[in-house]
C-alpha cells in the first residue's frame, strides 16, 4: 500500500546548524507512527517540513504520492509543541476560526465543534473568553480543533507535555478511535516510554539524522536478546546447575515461596530447551521473554554507531 | 485567497468589537469638539465681575475710562505702594498702574491682579487704556480724528506665485497648514496602527498561537493580513471620525451659532477678539476658515487631491511603517524587549514630523524637496507641500510622481525584508535577538 507520507532524502540546514540530514521515511497509511528522538534531534524540524512550516534544503516530501502542496494542508492535523490559543478571544468564536483556515464552512465547523464539545462535555464554555479557561480546558479545545476537520494525518508534537493524566487518557483513547477510522497519526515525543504502548510504527532520530524505523514488532524482533523471565518454586542450585551451558544467568531473587530468575540464552538455544532442562528441578510458574524497550534500543543503536565512528 | 480574508475579517472584527475602540471612534470627534469650545468658552467667560482701582500718575488723565458690565474702573488718588498695602483686604480684584511716562512708550501700564483675569479682560483694558493714549497723541500733535484713521494703514504683501505658463496664484501659508494636518494624522496613525500591529504579532507568538495558525496558512499571508485588517480598522475610525465632525460642525453651525448669536452678541465679538488674538503670530488664519467667505482656504484647497493623496500616502505609508513593526514584533518576546529595535523605526517617523512643522514655512525649500522625496519621510512631508496644489504653480508633477513611485518600490521592499524577519522570527521563542541575528534571519 503507498505510504501517506513518503519522506525522501530531506536536508535542513539553519544557519550553520544542520538540523536533519538526509532524513529518509515512511508513514504508512493507517498506523500509528512515533518520531522518537531526544530534544534537539531535528523532529520539530521534521514536523514542520511537513507541516509546510519551512521548506527543506534538499529532498522532496510526497503526500498520498503528490509532492506536498499548499493544499495538503487542510488535510492534516497539526498540534504543535508549542501551542496555545487567544487569550482574549471566546472559545466558541475562536475554535470556529482555526476550523475555517482549514477550509471547513462556518456552518459546518460550527455543527462538527457542537459534536465534540458535547463529547468532551465543555458545551458550557462556548461564550467563554480562553484566558478564564483552566489549562487542562484549553488542551481539550486544542485537541478539538486540531482533528475536526477530520484530517488524513494528524501529527501531534509532544502531545502529553503539560496534560493531566484524565486528558492523556482520554486523548489517547481518542486517537485509538481516530485510528480505527482509518486516519494516520504522527506522535513526536523524546519521551519514549510513553507513546510506545500505542505505537505501531516507530523512526528513531538523533543528531539530524534517522537512526532506525519500522514496525515496532519488527524492531523489537531485531533487538530481542534472547532475554527471559522465569518465576518458579526450587532452589537456586538445582536452577544454577540445569542452565549449564545453554543459558546465562543475568539475575535472581528468592521472593519468598517463589524465585525469580532473568536468563539469556546462548547460540541456538530456544524457550523450550530451556524448559525442558529445568522441569526436572524446578515448577515453573511462568515463562516469558523480556523484550528490550525503544530507550533501550536507543541507547544501543546510538552506541553502536558510536563505537563505529571510532 | 479566502484564507487571507479570514485573517483580515478575525483581526478587524476583534478590534472594532471592543468596547475601547467604539467609545474612542464615538467620542473622539466629541471630544476634540468639545475640548476646542472648552478652551475658548473657559478664556472667554469670566463669571466674576471686575472690580479694578486705577492708579493714575497723569492724574485724571484715566479718570475718562468707561465701565461696562464686565470691567468696573474705581479712580484712586492713592499711590501705588498705598492701593498695594490695602489691595488684598480691598474688594477689588485688581489694580491698574498708569505710570508717568506713558504716552512715550517707554513705560507701560501694569495690572496687577489677585487671581488671573481672562484674556478677554485684558484685551479689554488694553483697547480702553490704548484709546486713551491715542486720543492724547492726537491732541498733543493736532491731529483730528478723521485723518488719523486715514493715516493709519494696515500693510500687508501679497505674495503671488507667477508660473511659467503665465498664472498667477497667490501662495500662502495657510494652505499648508491645512496639508500639515493632514500630515499630522497620517504620522498619528501610522503610529497607533504600527504599535498595534506590533502588539498584534507580539500577542499571537507569546501565546503560542502563531504556528497553529501557520500549519493552515503562510506566514506571509499572516502578517499581511493583520497588517490590513489592522489598516481597515484605522480607515473605519477615520471615516467615523470625517463624518462625525463633519456632522457636528454642520449641527453647531445651523442650530447652536445662531442662538448664540441672537442671545448674546457681545460673547461673540468677545470670541472673535481672542481668536485673533490667538492667532496673531500665526499668518493668515483669522478669516480663512470662515465657511461663509468664498475665498476661505477652505474652498480653495482642492479637496478631490488632498484627500485622494491623503490616501494613497496613508496607506503606503502605513504599509511600510506597520511591516517593520509586525517585523519587530515577530523578533521579540515581549515588550521590554521591542524598545531597542523601536527606536530605528520610530525615529524617522519622528523625523518627518518635525520636519513638517518647519516645511510650512517653505515648501518648495530643499529640505522639503528631498524629505518628501525619501519614503521614510514623505508620506507626512509630502501632503504639507501638495497642500499648495501640484502641477503649474504648485509642486512640479514629477516630484509627486518619484516620490509616489519610490515608496511603492520602497513599501514592496520593506514588506519583502520584514517577511523575512517575521516568518524566522515568529518560532523563535526565549532567545534575545541581536541586529546580527535579524541580518542572518534576512539573509537566510
Amino acid at each position: 500500500m503507498q505510504p501517506i507520507l513518503d519522506i525522501k532524502n530531506v536536508d535542513k540546514l539553519y544557519a550553520k546548524h544542520q538540523a536533519l540530514k538526509d532524513v529518509s521515511l515512511q508513514v504508512p497509511k493507517g498506523s500509528i507512527f512515533g518520531l522518537l528522538g531526544p530534544n534537539g534531534a531535528g523532529k520539530t524540524s521534521l514536523i514542520r517540513i511537513i507541516n509546510q512550516i519551512t521548506g527543506p534544503d534538499a529532498g522532496e516530501v510526497l503526500f498520498n504520492g503528490e509532492l506536498l502542496k499548499p493544499k495538503h494542508t487542510e488535510r492534516i492535523g497539526y498540534l504543535p509543541e508549542e501551542r496555545g490559543l487567544y487569550r482574549k478571544m471566546k472559545v466558541g468564536e475562536q475554535a470556529t476560526y482555526l476550523c475555517m483556515l482549514k477550509g471547513l464552512d462556518r456552518k459546518t465547523a460550527n455543527q462538527k465543534l457542537k459534536h465534540w464539545f458535547e463529547k468532551f462535555q465543555i458545551v458550557d464554555w462556548w461564550d467563554k473568553k480562553v484566558e478564564d479557561l483552566s489549562k487542562g480546558m484549553q488542551q481539550k479545545v486544542q485537541f478539538i480543533v486540531t482533528v475536526l476537520h477530520e484530517p488524513e494525518l494528524i501529527i501531534l508534537d509532544e502531545p502529553f507535555s503539560g496534560f493531566d493524566p484524565i486528558n492523556t487518557n482520554l486523548i489517547k483513547s481518542e486517537i485509538l478511535e481516530l485510528r480505527d477510522k482509518g486516519t494516520t497519526v504522527i506522535f513526536s515525543t523524546h519521551n519514549m516510554e510513553s507513546v510506545e504502548e500505542i505505537c505501531d510504527h516507530i523512526a528513531l532520530i538523533n543528531k539530524a539524522e534517522k537512526i532506525l524505523d519500522g514496525s515496532v514488532k519488527e524492531v523489537k524482533e531485531a533487538y530481542r536478546a534472547n532475554i527471559y523471565e522465569l518465576n518458579f518454586v526450587g532452589n537456586k542450585m538445582g536452577f544454577t546447575n540445569a542452565l549449564w551451558t545453554g543459558a546465562e544467568l543475568l539475575d535472581f531473587q528468592n521472593k519468598g515461596e517463589t524465585q525469580y530468575a532473568k536468563v539469556k540464552l546462548l547460540g541456538d538455544v530456544k524457550s523450550n530447551d530451556l524448559l525442558r532442562a529445568l522441569l526436572p528441578v524446578a515448577e515453573i510458574h511462568s515463562l516469558g521473554e523480556v523484550l528490550p524497550s525503544m530507550n533501550d534500543i536507543f541507547i544501543q543503536k546510538v552506541t553502536e554507531i558510536e563505537t563505529d565512528d571510532e | 485567497m479566502n484564507k487571507i480574508g479570514l485573517i483580515i475579517g478575525r483581526e478587524y472584527f476583534s478590534r472594532v468589537k471592543k468596547k475601547t475602540f467604539v467609545l474612542l471612534t464615538l467620542l473622539g470627534p466629541l471630544l476634540i469638539a468639545g475640548g476646542i469650545s472648552l478652551t475658548i468658552w473657559l478664556s472667554i467667560e469670566d463669571a466674576e465681575e471686575q472690580k479694578i482701582v486705577v492708579v493714575d500718575q497723569l492724574s485724571p488723565l484715566f479718570s475718562k475710562l468707561e465701565n461696562d458690565k464686565r470691567v468696573t474702573f474705581d479712580y484712586s488718588e492713592l499711590t501705588l505702594e498705598e492701593a498695594k498695602a490695602s489691595f488684598h483686604d480691598s474688594p477689588y480684584s485688581g489694580i491698574l498702574f498708569i505710570p508717568k511716562n506713558i504716552e512715550t512708550g517707554s513705560k507701560t501700564a501694569q495690572l496687577y491682579f489677585k487671581k488671573q483675569p481672562s484674556a478677554v479682560v485684558i484685551r479689554n483694558i488694553e483697547t480702553k487704556v490704548e484709546g486713551i493714549i491715542e486720543e492724547l497723541k492726537l491732541e498733543k500733535y493736532q491731529i483730528s480724528r478723521e485723518e488719523f484713521y486715514d493715516v493709519k494703514t494696515n500693510y500687508a504683501i501679497q505674495p503671488i506665485k507667477f508660473t511659467e505658463s503665465g498664472k498667477e496664484e497667490d501662495i500662502d501659508q495657510g494652505k499648508t497648514v491645512i496639508g500639515f494636518v493632514f500630515g499630522l494624522l497620517i504620522y498619528l496613525f501610522i503610529f497607533l496602527y504600527g504599535v498595534q500591529v506590533m502588539r498584534g504579532v507580539m500577542e499571537e507568538k507569546t501565546s503560542r498561537i502563531v504556528e497553529v495558525i501557520i500549519s493552515s496558512v503562510k506566514p506571509f499571508q499572516l502578517m499581511m493580513g493583520k497588517i490590513i485588517g489592522v489598516a481597515l480598522v484605522g480607515l473605519t475610525q477615520i471615516v467615523v471620525w470625517i463624518v462625525l465632525t463633519f456632522t457636528i460642525v454642520m449641527a453647531v453651525q445651523m442650530f447652536i451659532l445662531p442662538e448664540i448669536l441672537g442671545i448674546d452678541t457681545t460673547q461673540i465679538q468677545a470670541t472673535e477678539e481672542v481668536l485673533q488674538e490667538m492667532n496673531q503670530g500665526n499668518s493668515a488664519m483669522p478669516q480663512e476658515f470662515d465657511f461663509s467667505d468664498p475665498n476661505s482656504i477652505l474652498k480653495r484647497t482642492n479637496w478631490t487631491m488632498m484627500l485622494g493623496l491623503f490616501l494613497f500616502y496613508f496607506l503606503g505609508g502605513y504599509l511600510l511603517y506597520s511591516a517593520l513593526f509586525a517585523a519587530v514584533g515577530a523578533a521579540v518576546d515581549n515588550e521590554a524587549d521591542s524598545q531597542q529595535f523601536m527606536f530605528p523605526v520610530t525615529a524617522p517617523l519622528i523625523l518627518a514630523y518635525v520636519m513638517s512643522t518647519v516645511i510650512i514655512q517653505n515648501p518648495e525649500g530643499p529640505a522639503a524637496f528631498w524629505f518628501s522625496i525619501i519614503p521614510f519621510t514623505s508620506p507626512i512631508v509630502m501632503l504639507v507641500r501638495v497642500a499648495i496644489g501640484v502641477g503649474d504653480g504648485g509642486i512640479p508633477i514629477w516630484e509627486v510622481a518619484l516620490s509616489m513611485s519610490l515608496l511603492v518600490v520602497t513599501f514592496i521592499f520593506v514588506v519583502w525584508l520584514a517577511g523575512r524577519i517575521y516568518r524566522t522570527g515568529i518560532l523563535m521563542y526565549g532567545k534575545k535577538i541581536s541586529y546580527k541575528e535579524l541580518w542572518k534571519w534576512i539573509r537566510y
